[in-house]
């Protein structure tokens, strides 16, 4: 059990997709200019990644070694184009918030990552565990930016606005940076630099 | 390891399985999808005059509002109309693709019918509601005009986007940019061309000119070219309506 929930926890921080192994970051520069279609992306990743990290590890033993890209991208796409078009169906509000972001779940190089680094040599369950760990592991990264973003960029989150008329009376100006997609580059380094100067064991000699 | 034949046939059977599930998929969500953008594009026309709707009011309202629909070609003809549930000529108004009659007359094929929407309000003025439909920076963008009686001044305009880029061009869904066209006059004074612009630092007080969004120059432009490319379509329509 202890090594179950070390797959949850350890993307986390340790392991984190985003800060540590490097992936997804450019969704994670597209799509943060303001918190809610960050917190959308999150959750389609997570299902996007645990979904399909449970089908390549059922199909795992079958899958030939030297077309497994392209079996793993044919998987992914599959899984992404169902969540499209059921979230079109039932969920049309949030569909449209999505728009294109969906189909750039097939291009997140998080999903092919642990496809290939983990679910093609590991059973169905713990790859399961291992995608929501992981799809948790790149939420936070990028609900963190989309807040940073959204509330320094626009003075709002979640379209409420925060920062109070006075203060903008008063000469305060939103940061235009912030919206832009070299901020989210510079922010995604200020973060990295604070998590491995907490965790030294990270830091490359 | 796996031979040459296995692989050949693992891809097919798995290339072939993903596009059965994905067309099942498809044709089974479809009417669901098709009933879903129905509704938004009657709250979109029901929010074009003033009117809040949700998803489930929506076809109730829009029928009490919306009870006369024409399609009109560009010398103001009525193609086609309906009018308290009959309808009259070859297509349903409701149902023509803006996109699909902008492209014909890009290409200058085929004859164009031009969708126009009246809503009676509650006191018996007309509203007409005419949809737009351009680009912006990253796709498509559209939205809908609804002119008053006067067929000159704006009572509300609603827009949508595909992808445009959140806190930039993503602005004009939102009321702020949206109610700075209420009031403007979108016609000449001679009755003639578009004059209503989007343009930078524009003047409030002006009767033709709405305020851009700073940092999403190319989505202002896109609105004003949609509003320009659009609404001068209609220009014979209303002339012929002045008339009557």
């Amino acid at each position: 059990m202890a090594g179950n929930l070390k797959l949850i926890k350890n993307p986390l921080s340790k392991e984190n997709p985003i800060t540590v192994q490097v992936l997804g970051i450019c969704s994670s520069l597209a799509v943060t200019a303001q918190l809610k279609p960050a917190i959308v992306m999150s959750l389609s990743v997570i299902v996007v990644v645990a979904l399909s990290n449970v089908v390549v590890s059922l199909l795992r033993n079958t899958i030939p070694q030297r077309i497994r890209i392209i079996v793993q991208l044919v998987i992914v796409s599959m899984m992404v184009i169902l969540v499209d078009q059921i979230l079109k169906a039932f969920v049309y509000e949030i569909s449209k918030q999505l728009s294109v972001f969906v189909g750039l779940i097939i291009t997140n190089c998080i999903v092919m990552g642990r496809l290939e680094a983990y679910a093609m040599s590991h059973k169905p369950y713990v790859s399961f565990l291992d995608g929501i760990g992981n799809g948790l592991g790149y939420s936070f990264i990028l609900i963190t930016m989309g807040f940073i973003r959204e509330l320094f960029g626009s003075g709002t989150l979640l379209g409420y606005r925060i920062i109070p008329e006075s203060l903008y009376e008063a000469g305060y100006a939103n940061n235009g940076l912030m919206i832009m997609p070299p901020m989210a580059l510079i922010i995604v380094g200020i973060i990295i630099w604070i998590h491995r100067s907490r965790n030294k064991d990270l830091c490359e000699k | 390891m796996f031979s040459n034949r296995y692989i050949f046939v693992y891809s097919t059977v798995l290339v072939v399985v993903a596009a059965a599930v994905l067309a099942i998929a498809a044709v089974g969500l479809k009417p669901f999808q098709d009933q879903n953008e129905k509704v938004e594009k009657m709250q979109q026309l029901l929010s074009s005059v003033g009117i809040s709707s949700t998803v489930d009011s929506a076809e109730d309202l829009y029928e009490k509002y919306f009870t006369e629909e024409y399609a009109v070609n560009t010398e103001g003809k009525v193609v086609s109309s309906y009018v308290d549930g009959k309808q009259n000529g070859d297509v349903r108004p409701f149902s023509i693709d803006m996109n699909k009659e902008m492209d014909k007359i890009k290409n200058n094929s085929g004859d164009v019918a031009l969708p126009v929407f009246v809503c009676t309000k509650e006191d018996g003025r007309k509203n007409y509601v005419v949809p737009v439909v351009g680009n912006g920076l990253w796709g498509g963008i559209w939205g809908n005009i609804a002119v008053d009686e006067d067929l000159n001044t704006i009572v509300g305009v609603n827009f949508g986007h595909k992808s445009e880029t959140p806190g930039l061009g993503g602005e004009i869904v939102t009321d702020k940019f949206q109610s700075q066209f209420k009031g403007k006059s979108i016609f000449g004074k001679d009755g003639g061309n578009v004059e209503l612009a989007v343009i930078k630092r524009a003047d409030k007080t002006d009767a033709y000119q709405v305020d851009a969004i700073s940092g999403a120059t190319i989505t202002s432009t896109g609105v004003s070219d949609m509003l320009k490319n659009c609404l001068g379509l209609y220009i014979e329509f209303f002339r012929t309506l002045k008339t009557k």
